[in-house]
């Protein structure tokens, strides 16, 4: 199966450390995790499983500190309201600013008797018309690498992207590297343990992996990288 | 949820300061927001998303299906709730059946649908807030001892709703100057002190004499499917953020008013074209750089609408 490129860009992004979750602080590159939702936002069905390959980082890493007034408290069917003066947290975050990079992914294709079920069924009111016609063709891969295709190359998204927060929102354009080459950053860095993404093999019990994390070049590879829950 | 939402939606929404504090930075008492390596004023989404559900409240006085989660005590409307808070008949026959089948699964029937999200569909008919922006859930009890409600069983977990409405931090067009004021105290506070050793002492208020800010935001039709947020919704979120400035005066405030929103409507749940190239279309200019800007007339908003992608319509609102 083919791979595919996105360029994906932001003024903001967070990409929280699980250990600084309070106060957050950001990675200092995007997590394959991250990643993952950017692919997605745009197509995801339970017939395929987005892996990230490849991420390429083509801004230099600057940050900004920002404080906020947030509310400590979830909502519940048991509770009125919130009050946000009665539940008020000041949280600073230190943010990554002026964001780029190139994601490369490709998806597993998961055959129809191992899907899960689906909870959220997208309306028919919904559906896209043009779409409709590569949804009719067989259940092989290229069914949903077209539809992908389709979306990134045209700016369609099920929701806009984001860069580890929903305030900082992501533009992304499909692009051929080929055609197309960027140089990454000339950094190279051991990044540590970083979280590469969440294990919902048992939803009741959902386990973070992490993996070593090695910049090299602005590139970070992660065709065969070792992951530990 | 009457006429739910069948497009794509992207906006730009434009609004300014004259001498007054649009958002308070509480990591540098209070003055206004700055991004220390460029000069450009920020606000947060959540500040903007504060006057949004304030704008709510006041509208709809908190009326069903307009209710407001997340309250601020500024607005004390409490006494005109005027709906029945008891729990939604549907949430309580959910749990029932749940807690039977709980009990014998050979006899009763596993319910179709997991009591939790019968509540959180009923969360997000009541609360604009919370099908508008979504939420971060617990919807059970905490594990209680075993055998009081058959809850004990039942795994506490917590939901998230995604709202279908993403905003991003505001950012002012040109580099914003901070003022510093001292304000002297006149009235005197406490009875049980002399007069004179309470007046006289100097405040401080900051301000921006003039700032124009932009904030980009995206609504997506299919998470509004999934919470529930209609056109009715929508509608209305357009009313708030045209008009939540006015509803929203304060002293440290100043001058805030919404100058155009602009939005750009696909004729699909997808979109037709990538948000970034229709944001490009607002363009922002400034009318003279020899002086600095202290009104909207300084500056000229163009909205570039030749060749727009098929399928795209531009909506200005104000």
């Amino acid at each position: 199966m083919k791979g595919f490129c996105l360029e994906v860009k932001g003024s903001y992004a967070c990409f929280t450390r699980p250990e600084m979750k309070v106060e957050r602080v950001s990675y200092d590159v995007i997590t394959p995790s991250a990643a993952r939702a950017v692919y997605d936002a745009i197509l995801w069905k339970p017939a395929i499983f987005w892996r990230v390959t490849r991420i390429e980082v083509l801004a230099p890493i600057r940050w900004i500190s920002v404080r906020r007034n947030e509310v400590g408290a979830v909502a519940s069917t048991k509770k009125r309201h919130i009050f946000v003066e009665d539940n008020r947290q000041q949280r600073a975050g230190l943010f990554l600013r002026d964001v780029k990079y190139r994601l490369f992914a490709e998806f597993e294709f998961i055959p129809p008797e191992k899907r899960g079920k689906v909870y959220n069924p997208v309306p028919d009111y919904l559906h896209d018309m043009e779409e409709l016609e590569i949804v009719r063709q067989d259940e092989k891969p290229a069914k949903y690498a077209a539809m992908f295709e389709r979306r990134a190359s045209k700016g369609q998204c099920f929701n806009q992207p984001y860069l580890g927060c929903r305030e900082f929102s992501a533009q992304f354009r499909l692009v051929d590297p080929q055609v197309e080459p960027a140089s990454p950053i000339s950094e190279t860095r051991d990044l540590g343990w970083m979280l590469y993404d969440m294990d919902y093999s048992d939803p009741s019990n959902i386990k973070p992996q992490f993996f070593r994390a090695k910049l090299s070049y602005g590139v970070l590879n992660l065709g065969n990288v070792e992951v530990r829950s | 949820m009457s006429n739910p939402m069948k497009n794509r939606y992207d906006f730009v929404l434009i609004f300014d300061v004259k001498d007054g504090n649009p958002n308070g930075d509480p990591d540098a008492g209070n003055l206004p927001r700055i991004d220390p390596e460029t000069g450009h004023g920020l606000i947060t989404d959540v500040c903007l998303k504060r006057k949004v559900r304030d704008y709510v409240m006041l509208a709809k006085n908190l009326s069903l299906e307009f209710d407001i989660w997340v309250k601020s005590k500024s607005l004390t409307l409490n006494e005109q709730i005027q709906r029945a808070y008891a729990e939604d008949d549907a949430v309580k026959k959910a749990v029932e059946a749940w807690k039977a089948w709980q009990k014998d699964k050979k006899k009763n029937p596993k319910p179709a649908r997991h009591y939790e999200d019968v509540a959180r569909d009923w969360m997000c008919r009541n609360f604009y807030d919370i099908r508008t922006f979504g939420a971060v859930m617990s919807t059970s009890d905490k594990a209680e001892k075993d055998g009081v409600d058959g809850m004990s069983k039942i795994k506490k977990t917590a939901g998230q709703v995604r709202g279908p409405v993403q905003i991003t931090f505001s950012r002012s067009v040109d580099p914003i100057v901070a003022l510093e004021h001292s304000i002297t105290v006149c009235a005197a506070r406490k009875a049980d002190k002399p007069v004179e050793s309470q007046i006289g002492i100097q405040g401080r208020k900051n301000t921006v004499p003039y700032g124009l800010y932009v904030a980009h935001g995206f609504v997506s039709a299919h998470l509004a499917a999934q919470t529930g947020f209609g056109e009715d919704d929508l509608n209305l979120l357009w009313d708030a953020l045209c008009n939540m400035f006015e509803n929203d005066r304060s002293a440290a405030r100043g001058l805030m008013s919404t100058q155009q929103l602009v939005i750009f409507k696909h004729n699909s749940a997808l979109g037709n074209a990538p948000a970034h190239s229709l944001f490009k279309r607002v363009i922002l200019t400034r009318k003279d750089d020899s002086k600095p800007a202290r009104d909207f007339s300084d500056y000229k908003l163009e909205i570039n609408k030749s060749n727009l992608p098929a399928g795209i319509s531009i909506i200005e609102r104000l």
